[in-house]
């Protein structure tokens, strides 16, 4: 499994299985979201801030 | 023997329903590319690149990326699902509105202006409370229920001036007293795949909002009006959603082009991205 040092708070996180590049995913110690960039190495970011015209 | 096909699947983020439908590519063995929309680019001069594709899913959460990459991929000649005449009306709240009014499709009193003072007015015709929306934007953002005229005046104000030019499109729609719940419809080209009951305490039943799903029968109504809700804004892959008003009974509401399923499918138990690939695939074999 691997993991990860969240951005914001330093929080070591552990990738599930199935994790995506792409996903976001939620730091459990801070409750950022982050974006996982590359799953080989594991590397996450900040996610974008939601912009006006996202959506469905 | 058929040629193997190629597909892109534009996207921002991998959310749930991409991932299932990455694995519905997959498991079907289709080639295809992820491409993300923060790291592509289109040469005008150049579309070979993108001529390899014998169509794209477009799955974009910015809703101007995926409309001009629409554009530009039709403007190549790529089939796209949906197509970005779709893209356009879908995302504008007011050219859905009036692409169902062409079609004579019910759905609540909407009006629009183009000025604060002009807004008030027409919101004073219809009488309070009134729902003001943005014409561009979802998951029930910046929607604002109007209960009298000191509210609107504020709420006015606010939009022309602390909002983009885009929130000077006043949209107005009179305010419906809905049972506490809404109803989205899957419909994937003449079909009504399945459809479901948003249920939420608050005015907002979006489920991004926290609305919970239910599942709702596909009455014959429910069916009927769907079918002529997509016709009217071009037909594809598409999320109905209506209102059960109290005097003009199912409403359109909105739709929406490149929707959401988290909720619908496991509560429908039908594999909705499953079923979005094979119209991808049906369109691609149709132009290849």
């Amino acid at each position: 499994m691997s993991t990860v040092v969240c951005p914001e708070c330093e929080a070591e996180i552990a990738l599930e299985t199935g994790t995506e590049a792409g996903e976001i995913i939620v730091c459990s110690d801070c409750g950022v979201d982050l974006e996982v960039m590359s799953l080989d190495p594991a590397a996450v970011q900040l996610a974008p801030m939601e912009q006006e015209d996202w959506g469905e | 023997m058929q040629r193997r096909l190629k597909i892109g699947v534009l996207y921002s983020r991998v959310r749930v329903e991409e991932k299932w439908i990455f694995g519905a590519l997959e498991k079907r063995g289709i080639d295809y590319d992820r491409l993300d929309d923060r790291a592509i680019h289109f040469d005008l001069d150049h579309p070979e690149h993108w001529k390899q594709y014998d169509a794209v899913l477009e799955r974009s959460i910015s809703y101007n990326s995926g409309l001009y990459a629409l554009r530009l991929l039709n403007a190549f000649g790529i089939p796209t699902v949906n197509t970005a005449a779709v893209a356009e009306v879908c995302g504008d709240k007011l050219m859905t509105s009036t692409a169902l009014a062409r079609q004579g499709v019910p759905q609540p009193h909407n009006a629009a202006a183009f000025s604060p003072e002009a807004a008030l007015e027409a919101i004073e015709g219809f009488g309070y409370p009134v729902v003001l929306k943005p014409v561009v934007g979802s998951w029930g953002r910046l929607l604002a229920k109007v209960n009298d005229r000191d509210a609107a005046e504020a709420v006015l104000e606010h939009k022309s001036t602390l909002g983009s030019v885009q929130h000077s499109v006043f949209y107005i729609q009179e305010y419906i007293d809905k049972p506490g719940r809404d109803i989205r419809a899957i419909v994937i080209g003449d079909r009504v795949l399945t459809a479901m009951y948003r249920k939420s305490e608050h005015w907002i039943t979006n489920t991004a909002r926290g609305g919970e799903g239910e599942l709702c029968p596909i009455t014959p109504e429910i069916e009927d009006l769907c079918l002529r809700a997509a016709k009217s804004v071009g037909g594809g892959v598409l999320a109905v959603d209506l209102v059960e008003h109290p005097a003009k009974g199912l409403v359109v509401n909105e739709i929406n082009h490149t929707m959401e399923f988290h909720t619908i499918q496991p509560v429908s138990g039908i594999d909705i991205a499953s079923e979005i690939v094979d119209y991808v695939v049906t369109v691609a074999r149709e132009y290849a």
